[in-house]
């Protein structure tokens, strides 16, 4: 418990992940175009999450702008980091 | 009469709850002299009072208690951003806030529409005479211009100055019309007051898209001699303005003005014989200033001889093609620079409806995406120029053509520059970003008025 793992910066139009254990999932997302895209960042991460098998981990998404291939790419960096280290 | 104390000068003052007091804007963020002057109203009790500022900015912070307090009731400005703009959109204020241009607040002046009960006119040289002057001192701004109709029709003229002179030989301010000066310590921050940042943008996407919008310029002929040219400060516009001396120069042409505000690429264009005249109403560097003091064909101009629509002199009348920006445009080529998508005030029109109405060609250069919002909507947050008169937009995606100027398209029917429907080019954007939900606003607070005094739009409260 405590280790985290991080992918992206927060430079406009990127975005950072930050993951550690959890006892269940816990998504965190604050990003600036919160009233446009909040729910569609959600989904997306909730279905990258689910397309990697990962559920008892606190995600947390600081979305500077970032578009979904930057996000999904970051999250999977973030995932990667997470399983070499946790599960190996 | 000559005051060294504002205490003093604010004694002989006729102060009433519910009076008008104007500002002008040329100190920018260096500007010490609109929160001297309203702290010291609301020492005196005043309620209700009309704040007209030609802006405001982050340096005014400190009257943000008098909008709270009721001290301030309405709010009159062209342009406004930081804590006052977002305080606004968030809380609304006690009264209205009525967003002008730059035109119309000059018109709005000298019709009487607004009536200024005391204009407090900071000035960085004032004479024996009264006259003033932008260009000396240490906090010299330059042009004087958005000043001007306030000097002449405000029922009392107070001119704030830190550094008074024996004469001045080229005041832009006539003594004649001038009630009061008070002297202060320090007018402003110079660090303030010049723009930092006026660098050509090096962004990629902004390059390109001035690279088009010269390329746009070129295909439609608009490279001649007696052209006239004006665009802002932003970095893609410097690019442009860089790029259309460039070509001027190359073809061995001369542009009859550029007006507006004035950087060191438009004086590169008068000192290189590139244009004849400059029309300045806003100096934006120290450039500006010092070719304003030393060259007889850089005029300071008042915000009514800019752009004022009833002024049959105004200089924006015989311009041929000004360069804006956008924070929103819709599929009907509406502009939107007052507010986000989301609702907070982070601008205004400033010229840029004024121009846009005036000139033979306007264009509209922006990213297609900032940061994930997509620059065309289906409809704008808040109308601050009419689509009908914007001509062309320019992305790093593609340019869009109003519809309506079909003179424009059959002078490009040839060309292979690429050209789209606004609804294709907001397609191509919703591909990267997604559709966005429309958020709704809350209640309103104010209006957007066109520059003839007509109620363009409403401003609302950010919505939840």
């Amino acid at each position: 418990m405590g280790k985290s793992y991080v992918a992206g910066t927060l430079e406009s139009s990127d975005c950072l992940i930050t993951l550690s254990p959890a006892d269940k999932l816990k998504i965190e997302i604050d990003t600036v175009v919160h009233e446009a895209f909040y729910d569609h960042i959600k989904t997306l991460i909730e279905k990258t999450l689910a397309e990697e098998s990962l559920e008892n981990v606190r995600l947390r998404c600081q979305d500077q702008g970032a578009l979904d291939y930057t996000i999904k790419a970051r999250l999977k960096t973030a995932i990667l980091k997470y399983k070499e280290s946790e599960d190996g | 009469m000559k005051h060294e104390r504002l205490g003093e000068l604010l004694d002989g003052l006729d102060l009433r709850d519910g009076m008008c007091v104007s500002f002008h804007h040329h100190l920018r963020n260096g500007d010490k002299t609109l929160n001297l002057v309203m702290q010291a109203l609301h020492e005196r009790g005043l309620k209700e009072l009309h704040l007209m500022a030609s802006a405001l900015f982050p340096v005014h912070k400190p009257i943000l208690p008098l909008i709270k307090d009721g001290t301030i009731a309405d709010i009159t400005t062209n342009y406004m951003n930081g804590p006052i703009a977002e305080c606004l959109s968030n809380h609304g204020l006690k009264g209205s806030l009525t967003m002008q241009t730059h035109g119309g607040r000059a018109r709005s002046i000298v019709e009487g529409d607004n009536v200024i009960d005391v204009a407090f006119i900071a000035a960085p040289a004032v004479d024996k005479a009264k006259n003033a002057s932008g260009v000396h001192g240490k906090n010299a701004c330059g042009s004087l211009g958005y000043a001007i109709e306030d000097s002449l029709y405000a029922k009392r003229k107070v001119l704030v100055t830190d550094n008074l002179v024996d004469t001045l030989e080229d005041p832009q301010i006539q003594g004649d019309a001038i009630d009061d000066v008070l002297l202060v310590k320090t007018l402003g921050d110079a660090e303030g007051i010049m723009s930092g940042t006026l660098k050509i943008t090096k962004d990629p996407l902004g390059l390109k898209i001035a690279r088009e919008a010269l390329r746009l310029l070129q295909a439609l002929d608009v490279f001649e001699d007696g052209v006239s040219f004006q665009s802002g400060a932003g970095g893609i516009s410097l690019a442009i303005t860089k790029g259309f001396n460039d070509i001027m120069r190359e073809r061995g042409l001369k542009a009859s003005f550029y007006s507006g505000g004035i950087t060191r690429y438009h004086v590169d264009a008068l000192e290189g014989g590139l244009v004849d005249k400059l029309y300045d109403v806003q100096c934006f560097d120290d450039a500006a200033i010092e070719s304003l003091k030393k060259n007889a064909n850089h005029h300071a101009i008042s915000a009514s001889n800019y752009a004022n629509p009833n002024n049959a002199n105004r200089v924006i009348k015989d311009l041929d093609v000004v360069i804006l920006g956008a924070s929103e445009i819709d599929t009907d080529f509406n502009v939107n620079v007052t507010t986000d998508s989301y609702g907070t005030i982070i601008g205004g029109s400033g010229g840029h409806s004024d121009t846009a109405e005036d000139a033979k060609l306007s264009v509209i250069v922006s990213p297609l995406l900032k940061a994930r919002t997509p620059l065309i909507r289906e409809r704008v947050r808040t109308i601050t120029t009419p689509g009908k008169h914007i001509d062309c937009l320019i992305t790093e995606r593609g340019i869009a053509i109003n519809p309506k100027r079909r003179d424009l398209l059959e002078k490009l029917k040839d060309t292979r520059l690429p050209l789209f429907s606004i609804e294709e080019l907001m397609a191509k954007a919703h591909a990267f970003t997604g559709k966005p939900k429309v958020s709704h606003p809350g209640d309103k607070i104010g209006v957007v008025e066109s520059r003839h005094g007509s109620t363009l739009d409403n401003l609302y409260k950010k919505g939840d």
